[in-house]
């Protein structure tokens, strides 16, 4: 059923940030009354792919053509004036006014005076024929989440879009709702509407994608025809496969110590969300001393909630939490960074460090009243203690008096991390502890975490980067879904298996 | 070179680099004022001589600044310190009416009392008067109900209310039927009074406050935390700070610091608790706080400044005829030049 020549094609695409390659001689080509799924882990190149595609970044080389034409795409308007329409994982409506005005506002071919009969009887036609039925007039705000979705392909559609990117669609939907979405990509497609379909999950490409294009580390790694994909092959093409997993197997330190006691234990422990928060649910995780335990999962599946329940920032509504065989459930954050837990965040300068203050101040942040004087602080002991810490860890001392808002992102980090382990901590919390780091500063991080560990702290790492997690992780755990879904012993797991856990596609194993 | 010593003295000296900016900030404001005044077929000239006169170099008028100051800084420091937690405390005013009825009831509760012990109490009720009345915005919002700006800016409107009730009703002075107020304060319960003046101790109080504020937040372990939540409110909640209770705390203090202006209205100049016993000391306090950016010189010198534009206002009204409103429009374009030169700090969110 597919014409010959494709709507959309994207050659050669290359983009690099810095010293990333986020796009790496990528083709990609969607035909009409398609649905193309891109699929790929986080940091795979798929957002960059999109936002070149709908005018959001300029590629640094490469070519788009529109039906068979060279085009260029400097703006997202000039891609709507082409016919492609992007809905965001953030959908970009004004709560406060109707689904009309929304749609309104987004259309350009109005005239000067609007009439809202006529955009009306066109949003109730489109509404029927894809089945995208909402009320025109009532606000945004009260809308559900795939309502509001509804909204948004109506737009692209009233807007004249023909070639239609939606970046994980299914990200905020219910499963109900998520199998709406499908319906409405039928419909769409029987009428030559071309999809691309970005996602990680993989049961949702096998339930709706005609065709698939698999990204990896910024270059297309191959790609399945209609009826071709099956779960097993896609997960290989995703993650990599067997030759990584064997290139990763462990070096040293095989055998975790066992008869030593935990130093953090979740007992059935479950937390309530809020917003687009994960929920938490029966959670059953030990730490134990010297030992590092990874937690793998794709974006979103409750993993900072999961940080943020060790660390005290969340109370538990079911379950409990042990700190060294403390019932520790209802202790505040405070007292557990007394007792020694550190933590090592993603964004320093967001999660841990003030940018206006100095950084003599940012390193008295967060250490309690462990340096307080009097009403004041006592600098001096400060000042010596971190350097020691600074010394430790072979960092350079740095200069104390500039804000820690000049200083670059490793070095903030490398600030944040003395401050963290000057104190011994029996527990560190690493979250995503090397995203945005060079390579550098992601080994010497690296390189520390394991050092923490010789020193008997337990070492919880929570990442997206599934190499990270295989070179350091004693145990790894995969959190689906707020569930912890799968737990593997250093060795015994296979990147493949890992991969189907984290993506949903098949149920718990070893858990 | 002489020059190039200064200009390092200039970029070293950050309190002569305020000052210098303060005042470019007034004289910009005047030359402003001025040509409104010509517009107004006024005689600029002679209304700032005039104002001059009546104010700076009379010692009369010279006193009267430092009596209408007082509450100003007072006022200002109120919104200061909660500003340097990121909080918007705008609520000066009601927390200022609140400092001033708790006061007096601690004056006329325990009329009796020995001046050792009751000085202290009025001083110490003035102060909860106000905290109390902030703390209640702060609790709403440390447990994330309710914005305190919306908050303290509608208890300003119940504040008021509650010092008419109670010098309509039960605190009314019989002695004076025709006039709404209470019975003049036990002689006790005054703060002295200085140099033949209305210059009262609040003043010394109030300066007191204000090197307290600095040495509060610059000095403090307890500062350190308090502009960590200004700086970063998610990194600080991360690193253990108790930001719901320091948010309840410094609502709280500015509140109290707020009490005590009203308190010294009400025992250093009225005497006695009244209707309109502040002409919008917290607001004024709140332009202020945000013009001098949260700086304790920077609030000494906008105080003072402040307290010579209202001294004007009355000024201009009897010697050039013009209403008292128009000192309203040199406030506005003071604003309006420190608008647009930066935001304040601390203030955003």
């Amino acid at each position: 059923m597919n014409p010959i020549a494709p709507i959309l094609e994207v050659r050669r695409i290359t983009k690099r940030y810095g010293a990333v390659t986020a796009n790496d001689q990528v083709d990609l080509s969607l035909y009409g009354g398609e649905v193309h799924a891109l699929l790929g882990e986080n940091g795979a190149g798929k957002s960059t792919l999109s936002k070149v595609i709908y005018g959001f970044t300029r590629p640094d080389s490469g070519e788009i053509l529109l039906a068979g034409k060279q085009v260029v795409v400097p703006t997202p308007r000039e891609a709507r004036a082409l016919g492609i329409g992007m809905v965001f994982q953030n959908f970009m409506l004004i709560p406060a006014l109707s689904v009309l005005e929304n749609i309104a506002l987004f259309l350009t071919d109005l005239p000067f005076i609007v009439h809202p009969k006529t955009i009306e009887k066109r949003i109730r036609e489109f509404g029927e024929r894809f089945g995208l039925v909402v009320d025109p007039s009532a606000p945004v705000r009260q809308l559900s989440v795939g309502d509001q979705q509804k909204v948004e392909i109506l737009k692209l559609l009233l807007a004249q879009a023909r070639v239609l990117i939606l970046d994980e669609p299914t990200k905020v939907l219910a499963p109900h709702e998520v199998s709406a979405l499908f319906r409405i990509f039928e419909s769409l497609k029987a009428e030559g509407y071309s999809i691309l379909f970005i996602t990680h999950k993989l049961r949702e490409v096998m339930a709706c994608a005609d065709r698939i294009t698999v990204m990896r580390q910024g270059r297309v790694v191959g790609g399945f025809g209609p009826g071709e994909a099956d779960l097993d092959a896609l997960v290989t093409m995703m993650f990599g496969g067997q030759e990584a997993a064997e290139q990763l197997e462990p070096a040293e330190r095989a055998v975790p110590p066992s008869g030593v006691g935990s130093i953090l234990e979740l007992r059935g422990a479950s937390c309530p969300a809020q917003g687009s928060e994960t929920v938490l649910r029966g959670l059953d995780l030990t730490i134990g001393a010297g030992e590092i335990v990874g937690v793998a999962g794709v974006s979103g599946s409750g993993q900072k909630e999961l940080g943020d329940l060790i660390l005290g920032l969340r109370s538990l509504s079911v379950g409990s939490k042990w700190f060294c065989g403390v019932d520790a459930s209802s202790w505040s954050i405070a007292r557990m960074r007394e007792n020694g837990v550190a933590f090592v965040p993603e964004d320093p300068l967001l999660m841990a460090a003030v940018p206006g203050m100095s950084v003599r101040e940012n390193l008295v942040l967060g250490t309690g009243s462990r340096y307080w004087k009097g009403v004041s602080v006592d600098w001096s002991a400060l000042e010596t203690a971190m350097g020691e810490s600074f010394h430790a860890l072979a960092f350079p001392v740095p200069r104390l008096d500039p804000p820690a808002g000049a200083l670059s992102g490793g070095n903030l980090q490398r600030i944040v991390i003395a401050r963290e382990m000057a104190h011994k901590p029996k527990l560190v919390v690493a979250l995503y502890p090397t995203r945005g780091l060079d390579v550098r500063s992601a080994t010497s991080v690296r390189d520390l975490l394991r050092r923490a560990r010789e020193g008997g702290s337990g070492i919880l790492l929570i990442s997206e980067d599934l190499e990270e997690l295989a070179e350091m992780s004693d145990r790894m755990f995969v959190l689906y879904g707020g569930a912890l879904v799968g737990e593997f012993k250093r060795g015994e797991w296979q990147l493949e298996e890992v991969g189907h856990l984290m993506t949903g596609s098949r149920g718990a194993a070893h858990a | 070179m002489p020059e190039s010593r200064l200009a390092a003295t200039l970029r070293n000296s950050t309190a002569l680099r305020s000052m210098l900016r303060y005042s470019a900030i007034s004289l910009t404001a005047l030359a402003v004022f001025a040509a409104i005044l010509l517009l107004a077929g006024k005689n600029p000239l002679k209304a700032y001589v005039d104002t001059f006169s009546y104010t700076l170099a009379n010692a009369y008028g010279f006193s009267e600044l430092l009596v209408r100051m007082t509450p100003l800084l007072l006022t200002a420091v109120a919104v200061a310190l909660p500003s340097r937690l990121g909080l918007i405390n705008v609520g000066g005013e009601g927390q200022l009416y609140m400092g001033a009825w708790l006061a007096s009831a601690g004056a006329l509760l325990f009329p009796g009392a020995p001046r050792w012990a009751l000085l202290p109490l009025v001083a110490v009720m003035g102060f909860l008067g106000g905290a109390l009345f902030a703390a209640l915005p702060g609790v709403l919002r440390a447990a994330k109900l309710v914005n305190e700006t919306i908050a303290t800016l509608l208890l300003n409107y119940i504040a008021p209310l509650i010092v008419s009730y109670s010098i309509f009703g039960p605190w009314r002075d019989p002695g004076s039927s025709a006039y709404p107020q209470s019975p003049v304060f036990p002689e006790a319960a005054l703060l002295t009074s200085f140099f033949n003046t209305r210059i009262h101790a609040g003043l010394f109080l109030a300066l007191a406050v204000l090197g307290a504020y600095w040495l509060l937040l610059e000095k403090t372990h307890w500062g350190v935390e308090m502009r960590a939540i200004g700086g970063n409110a998610e990194a600080a909640q991360r690193l253990g700070i108790p930001v719901a209770a320091w948010i309840v705390v410094a609502l709280a203090i500015g509140g109290g610091i707020a009490g005590l202006a009203g308190m010294g209205e009400v025992m250093g100049v009225h005497g006695r608790l009244r209707q309109g016993l502040s002409p919008g000391y917290g607001f004024t306090g709140f332009l202020i706080a945000w013009l001098a950016g949260g700086r304790p010189l920077g609030i000494l010198f906008m105080a003072f400044l402040f307290a010579i534009i209202t001294s004007a206002g009355d000024t201009l009204q009897i010697t050039q005829g013009l209403p008292y409103a128009v000192v309203n429009i040199l406030l506005a374009v003071i604003l309006f030049i420190v608008l647009a030169r930066r935001p304040m700090r601390g203030a955003s969110k």
